[in-house]
């Protein structure tokens, strides 16, 4: 059920010609979309655009914490950008090797399920369970039992350094391996379905045939697999990125984080819940939703399909 | 080597399906420990915390808050996301492109983003936070995926099956009643399912915007600092088993139907 919404990105690009045939000018469309596109704009549009004030607001002068008037104070930007840019770096290296490693854990399932266990349904169905099987149960416990299995005092840890595997004083969470670890873990069902909604329609005559003019598999598999799976690998990318970028669950302290592995997240979070720091929350969030599209934008044009929308 | 090549590639599968088991069995495991005050150490297997489930405080509260939550933001996604999913297949429209970006963007925006943006002009507009806006934040980022979802449903639809309605003096409620709507319906269940998986698990967008309001997910996050009570993972397992069985049902249902097919 939870992959429905995956495999658009490749789906509703290409929609059947059939279809648009049939399109025809009425009134009623715009009765069907009136209320939706005014709630999005309403509580997404102008959202956007109070971050964006606040984020130029300065101090009542002589005001309680947490009180912000209306004025153009750019510097907010260039505080939180100074303040903050271990911060920023930081989620983009993590998001950027929590992508790397779920593709490549992600890719073989996916290619088992689409293209090996293609002839046997049931086995495929179970195979896909298991994938989304992450997303019945609640994201906090099963970071916290990914805690709990590194804890220090674990059983993991205490055997491995039994085994004088790892030193006695070795510790696994609170480091940013941990928190990487986490956000592998965490996306990769997002990494894996698009992947194989992409695979699950390559045609196989197509390996065939390179097999038959004597590619060796592995150019086979470059040349003709890869290639036809990108629609996949491009939205299991960006599903994994652009959540993983502003993730705060993993890097919290009470999870696999520590003070010193915070992300944008974290401090967007203790600016706005905790600090009061309403405009500092809000220029950090516009500058991560920035770098966001730059970053995507780029990526898509680079990897050549506009099948995104 | 080709055949140990093969060979590699599902034991490759077996051991990443195991890993991605390992937290759901530490926590289905872990609601039948016998933990007392931290559920941290393994003390011994017992089917206590099942039955006095609702005796940690606030966790049934907190429950209650997030069925209803994604209950009413279901309902409202489904709903709007629908509509908007006819109109972007069956009609053309100006601005088409425009409200494709504006229901793509909220999928690409990160949740603090969103989150954060809602808790502003909440903030600006002087509204009280609670399940209310939680609500009403649910909703927002569900529509998209609903969309998305229904719409892949209606852009299958074979339209001279309308037409045909249309042929036979049926008026357009009737066409779309008797004819559109039915065909839809796998769509829609779809659609409504996800949106209360998404709203059911969401921390980030409901913590900016919740206020003192409970969900179970903010729950565990502020029980986390402290130790998590044996019951949370058995509300968590019964969840777990609840969705696994739908899922199963659906999808084994769906591919002996399809190997049925291909018999035949």
């Amino acid at each position: 059920m939870a992959f429905g919404a995956f495999q658009s990105n490749a789906s509703t690009a290409a929609q059947p010609s059939g279809a648009l045939v049939t399109q025809r000018k009425s009134p009623i469309a715009l009765l069907l979309l009136l209320p939706g596109v005014l709630y999005l704009i309403l509580f997404f549009l102008t959202p956007l655009l109070s971050l964006v004030l606040t984020s130029f607001q300065a101090p009542v002068p002589g005001g309680f914490a947490g009180d912000y008037e209306t004025a153009f104070q750019w510097q907010n930007y260039t505080v939180v950008l100074e303040t903050y840019w271990p911060h920023i770096s930081r989620s983009f290296v993590y998001a950027l090797l929590a992508t790397v490693f779920a593709l490549m854990i992600g890719y073989p399932i996916a290619y088992v399920i689409g293209v090996k266990l293609r002839e046997y349904p049931l086995w495929q169905a179970l195979a896909l369970v298991l994938v989304i099987a992450p997303f019945f149960i609640s994201f906090l416990l099963r970071t916290i039992a990914w805690k709990q299995i590194f804890a220090d005092e674990g059983i993991l840890m205490s055997a491995l350094k039994g085994l004088q595997v790892i030193p006695p004083d070795a510790y696994f969470t609170g480091t940013p391996a941990a928190v990487i670890f986490g956000l592998t873990y965490n996306f990769i069902p997002f990494m894996t379905l698009p992947i194989y909604t992409s695979l699950e329609k390559l045609d196989l005559r197509y390996l065939e045939a390179g097999g038959d003019l004597y590619a060796h598999p592995a150019t086979v598999f470059w040349k003709i697999t890869i290639p036809l799976s990108l629609p996949g690998i491009l939205s299991g990318t960006l599903l994994t990125f652009i959540p993983a970028a502003g993730d705060y669950i993993n890097a919290s302290r009470d999870f696999l984080g520590s003070t010193d592995t915070q992300m944008i997240g974290n401090v967007i979070e203790a600016n706005f819940l905790i600090l009061q720091n309403f405009p500092a929350a809000a220029a950090l969030s516009l500058l991560l939703m920035a770098a966001i599209l730059v970053l995507v934008t780029a990526y898509v044009k680079r990897s050549g399909t506009d099948e995104l929308l | 080597m080709r055949g140990f090549g093969k060979y590699a590639l599902y034991v490759y599968a077996v051991i990443t399906f195991s890993f991605l088991l390992i937290p759901i069995a530490y926590t289905v495991g872990f609601s039948f420990n016998d933990a007392r005050r931290t559920n941290i150490i393994w003390r011994g297997f017992t089917f206590e915390n099942w039955v006095t489930v609702c005796d940690a405080p606030n966790v049934c509260e907190a429950l209650g808050n997030s069925i209803l939550v994604a209950v009413v933001a279901t309902a409202l996604a489904t709903t709007l996301g629908t509509m908007i999913a006819i109109a972007l297949v069956r009609y053309r429209f100006r601005f088409r492109s425009a409200t494709t970006l504006l229901l793509f963007l909220p999928m690409a925006t990160p949740e603090v983003v969103l989150g954060a943006g809602l808790a502003a002009q909440f903030l600006t507009a002087g509204v009280e936070k609670g399940l209310v806006t939680v609500i009403l934040a649910h909703t927002m980022f569900c529509v998209s995926f609903v969309v998305v979802t229904v719409r892949a449903r209606v852009a299958t639809l074979d339209p001279a099956l309308e037409e045909a309605g249309r042929d036979l003096y049926a008026s357009p409620a009737q066409v779309f009643w008797r004819i559109t709507f039915p065909l839809l319906i796998p769509g829609i269940v779809a659609a409504a399912l996800l949106s209360f998986a998404l709203s059911f698990d969401d921390f980030i967008i409901t913590n900016f915007n919740a206020g003192a309001a409970m969900t179970f997910p903010r729950y565990i996050y502020t029980a986390a600092a402290r130790g998590i009570p044996a019951q949370a993972n058995v509300i968590a397992s019964a969840v777990f088993f609840f969705a696994i069985a739908l899922v199963l049902m659906s999808q084994v249902g769906g591919a002996l139907r399809r190997r049925k097919l291909a018999r035949t």
